[in-house]
């Protein structure tokens, strides 16, 4: 194992907008996680958005307690479903930049209903999902992105399910912004969640990172020996069905980096409530309160 | 009391409650108080539905007793309602589509063949008008001018001028046959009553108080009886500007709710107790996180999908312990629809005030039926005020803390977006500044002492509210022979039947316990203890508000009138189990 425990070293201007926290994160050392709140600190601070103007959403889980590591606003909720929470805080205030993190067993197992409806709504969020293969908060039990045949405490004998495939289930869902990314190359990553934070709409980054203690399977070294960057690889993220084909590549060749974008109208921009601004600014209490009562006369 | 009953009743697709809908604003149009009862099944199309219209110059509140107009739509009608006529009662059918044989009507009680089919013919091939000519014949019997029910009629199709020139012939073509064949019901009331009363089922009156207590966010699964919650919001939504979202389900509903709310606007969520079973987590989550929510929770027949279109009040003990642990709510149970307005607006406030969840407890019966109200009891003009009372910090963060220990439980609520108020809101336990104390601090003794002081701080705002919320009211005379206990839409017509009771010479009170929980345990013993008798009135089987009486004051209320089976209770089941009680009949 080769990623540290620190975050990774920054390059270009020094930060002005500082995100880490002076809560230090709680897992384990060597951990994937640690490389993908770096990537997201980092994200953020390029993006120079004061902290007090994101909201970091997330559900149950090792990944999950990520909100706690960083500087901005974060509502720590429930297991799988951190989404609608970010979901009715993006449309209480859409001038908030939302972000939801979370884990495999969050996102795409106990949460997947919400994740697909969040897709299909193209709503704003940027969706970080730090997918280790594992149950690791819970001691080492399949997911549902754990490999076909992989033994785990709840599946000695073997997984005998296929994988979810995030990527091409979020691909079919109607996410506007599909990339994956690898805790062990946090340059790429925050490039990846910083490209989402920006988007116009849902945005997924699917991190394969890592469980040092619970996944022997799905190692750095795994990774690192398998994947290859879509940006060096004439991949066209514009085409739908060249996002699908790139998405089915899962064996010894796994692609990382940006598989798909689209502009669509989000959510928020054909969702007549939200014309006159963020909803928490506008007025409450009924309006017009003479003639309210007449259609019930 | 002079009151008169109007019931229909035919398969689900015969348009009844539209029918049911026109009866009910015949009256409340001409000032006469209208209650509106719509009996139905959970089929788009067949079965057997029927609507009662009653209809008083004096106020009522239930569906009442008996019937004295039936208009069948089909024999099964005659059949299941023919003994519901009071004496001098009519039914109106078609011939040409039943006949009604001597035996199927009771004594007292006449069968007028109106040709419903024939007369609408006239203005349309098609069967639809059947019911205009119906309406009309049923109006003159009830002693209703012709042009009430055309205004009537001309407000329900006055986007269809053609459709609405057939209805107005139809109607008066039917109306003016029955004058020819009848006199009036001799229940017919005068042709004017007070000022027009407003038409509105429970359900408008809880949008209609959500709206007006400051609602800017629903999520909502729809769920009966809970839907039409959504249905009247999102029909106002421009209007007012609220944001109507229909979640993907009952956890995400309550989840968007939360996070709206938690984002700074006042959020609520409705459903049933088949939705809020799968609410319950995040209910402890709006607990823990202490973000103020409201919840409706318009109970109907369970356990399970139990009689989807079917009233029940059985889901009071789940509300009470819905979600592990402990943590403060407050339960609310208004009893009628103007009383179901106040306690909407009253939940916002509670829910921001206390920064805790708050639940609108209803019932199929209370939020679908049609209630009268005056004017006056709507009351609009409440301004909806933020409670937000931390200041931005002028330089840095000010060690802002969202959790803050306080004497009432209360902590200063910042939202995001507020410069130097940064906070993480936590599902797990944390300290006061929001950090977590469940992984590397749980159980280091610190965190144990942060941890008992926390449960203390969120548990004491019960105190508060209990201290700043009415007492359950004791309805009627102080002298009373029995001193009935409920909560919810018991109230409807359990003061039907303490009228009835009054003109039987039995004076009887009624505990209403419109705040289940925090319940006023103290107010409750001393009304108990000094009536003369006690009966708990609930429409469940195990008598749940009779439990978490006896629990919080230790007092048992052994008489009971329970009700399970998904009928509404009505006025006469109350008189005769008092009567019984007091042993002024043999029980």
């Amino acid at each position: 194992m080769s990623l540290a425990s620190a975050p990774p070293k920054t390059e270009g201007p020094a930060l002005k907008v500082v995100y880490k926290s002076t809560t230090k994160p709680t897992w384990c050392p060597g951990c994937g996680d640690y490389g993908v709140v770096a990537s997201v600190e980092r994200a953020l601070s390029s993006l120079q958005i004061p902290t007090h103007d994101v909201v970091v959403v997330s559900g149950i889980g090792c990944s999950s307690n990520l909100p706690h590591f960083l500087s901005s606003y974060g509502f720590h909720g429930l297991h799988g479903r951190a989404m609608p929470v970010a979901e009715g805080v993006k449309l209480a205030n859409h001038g908030l930049h939302v972000v939801v993190t979370g884990g495999d067993g969050d996102g795409w197992g106990i949460g997947l209903g919400h994740a697909l409806h969040a897709m299909r709504r193209n709503i704003d969020l940027t969706y970080v999902v730090m997918d280790n293969e594992i149950y690791g908060l819970t001691t080492g039990q399949a997911s549902p992105t754990s490999t076909m045949g992989q033994k785990t405490k709840s599946t000695p004998q073997g997984v005998i399910e296929e994988p979810v495939n995030p990527i091409a289930l979020a691909l079919s869902a109607g996410a506007t912004y599909v990339a994956r990314g690898f805790s062990g190359d946090p340059k790429q990553l925050s490039d990846l969640i910083a490209g989402g934070i920006k988007h116009h709409g849902f945005s997924l980054i699917d991190v394969f990172s890592p469980c040092v203690t619970y996944n022997h399977l799905n190692t750095f070294d795994f990774f690192r020996q398998r994947v290859y960057k879509l940006e060096n690889a004439q991949h066209d993220p514009t085409d739908l069905v060249k996002a699908f084909a790139k998405a089915q590549e899962f064996g010894p060749k796994i692609p990382t980096g940006l598989f798909y974008r689209a502009e669509k109208p989000t959510y928020e921009d054909l969702e007549p409530a939200l014309k006159e601004g963020p909803l928490v600014h506008q007025k409450a209490g009924i309006r017009g309160k003479d003639k309210v009562l007449d259609e019930f006369v | 009391m002079k009151d008169i009953l109007l019931r229909a009743g035919g398969a689900a697709g015969d348009g009844i409650a539209s029918v049911g809908e026109v009866f009910c604003r015949i009256f409340t149009r001409n000032g006469f108080y209208v209650f509106g009862h719509n009996a139905y099944q959970s089929v788009i199309r067949g079965g057997h539905v029927w609507f009662q219209a009653r209809a008083s110059p004096d106020r009522i509140w239930s569906q009442g007793d008996g019937c004295d107009i039936l208009y069948a739509l089909d024999r099964a009608t005659v059949d299941f309602h023919a003994s519901s006529l009071r004496e001098g009662g009519i039914i109106v059918y078609d011939p040409e589509k039943f006949s009604v044989p001597p035996e199927a009507v009771p004594s007292g009680v006449k069968a007028l063949p109106v040709p419903t089919l024939e007369l609408a013919r006239k203005f349309s091939p098609q069967s639809i008008l059947q019911n205009a000519v119906g309406m009309g014949a049923c109006a003159y019997l009830a002693g209703v001018p012709l042009d009430t029910l055309d205004g009537v009629l001309a407000d329900q199709f006055r986007k269809k001028k053609d459709v609405l020139e057939q209805n107005l012939g139809a109607a008066k073509l039917g109306y003016e046959y029955a004058q020819g064949k009848s006199p009036a019901s001799n229940h017919a009331l005068p042709v004017k009553g007070g000022a027009a009363k407003l038409l509105l089922s429970g359900n408008q009156a809880i949008a209609l108080g959500a709206a007006a207590g400051g609602l800017k966010f629903l999520a909502q699964y729809p769920m009966t009886p809970a839907t039409s919650i959504m249905h009247w919001l999102a029909d106002h939504a421009s209007a007012f500007d609220i944001l109507v979202k229909q979640a993907e389900d009952e956890l995400a509903a309550i989840n968007m709710a939360i996070g709206a709310s938690y984002a700074g606007v006042r959020a609520m969520t409705a459903t049933s107790g088949g939705g809020f079973s799968l609410m319950v987590e995040a209910l402890g989550q709006a607990g823990m996180t202490e973000t103020p929510l409201v919840v409706v929770e318009a109970q109907r027949s369970g356990p399970s999908t139990g009689l989807p279109t079917k009233t029940e009040q059985g889901d009071l003990n789940m509300m009470l312990g819905a979600s592990q642990g402990d943590f403060p709510r407050v339960i609310l149970g208004p009893g009628s629809a103007q009383e179901a307005f106040r306690a909407t607006v009253r939940a916002f406030e509670l829910a921001e005030e206390w920064q805790t969840p708050v639940l609108l407890a209803t019932d199929l019966y209370l939020s679908e039926d049609m209630h009268s109200v005056d004017r006056e009891e709507l009351p609009l003009d409440y301004a909806p005020s933020s409670l937000f009372t931390v200041p931005e910090p002028t330089n840095g963060s000010n060690g802002y803390k969202r959790y803050l220990f306080t004497p009432s439980g209360v902590s200063p609520r910042a939202i995001p977006g507020q410069k130097g108020l940064n906070f993480v809101a936590g599902s797990d336990e944390h300290d006061e500044a929001g950090h977590l104390i469940s992984d590397v601090n749980a159980g280091v003794p610190m965190a144990i002492e942060i941890r008992r002081k926390m449960m203390e701080k969120r548990m004491r705002k019960l105190q508060g509210v209990l201290a700043t919320t009415e007492p359950p009211k004791l309805e009627g005379p102080a002298a009373a022979e029995v001193t009935l206990v409920g909560w919810g839409s018991t109230a409807l017509p359990v003061r039907d039947a303490m009228g009835i009771l009054a003109t039987k010479g039995v004076p009887v009170n009624y505990l209403n316990v419109h705040q289940p929980f925090p319940l006023h345990a103290e107010s409750v013993a001393k009304a108990l203890r000094a009536a003369k008798r006690t009966m708990l009135v609930e429409q469940n089987y195990t008598g749940q508000l009779g439990r978490l009486i006896r629990a919080e004051t230790g007092i048992d209320l052994p008489v009971k009138l329970l009700k399970y089976d998904g009928e509404p209770l009505y006025p006469w089941e109350i008189v005769g189990k008092v009567l019984e009680v007091t042993g002024h009949v043999p029980s």
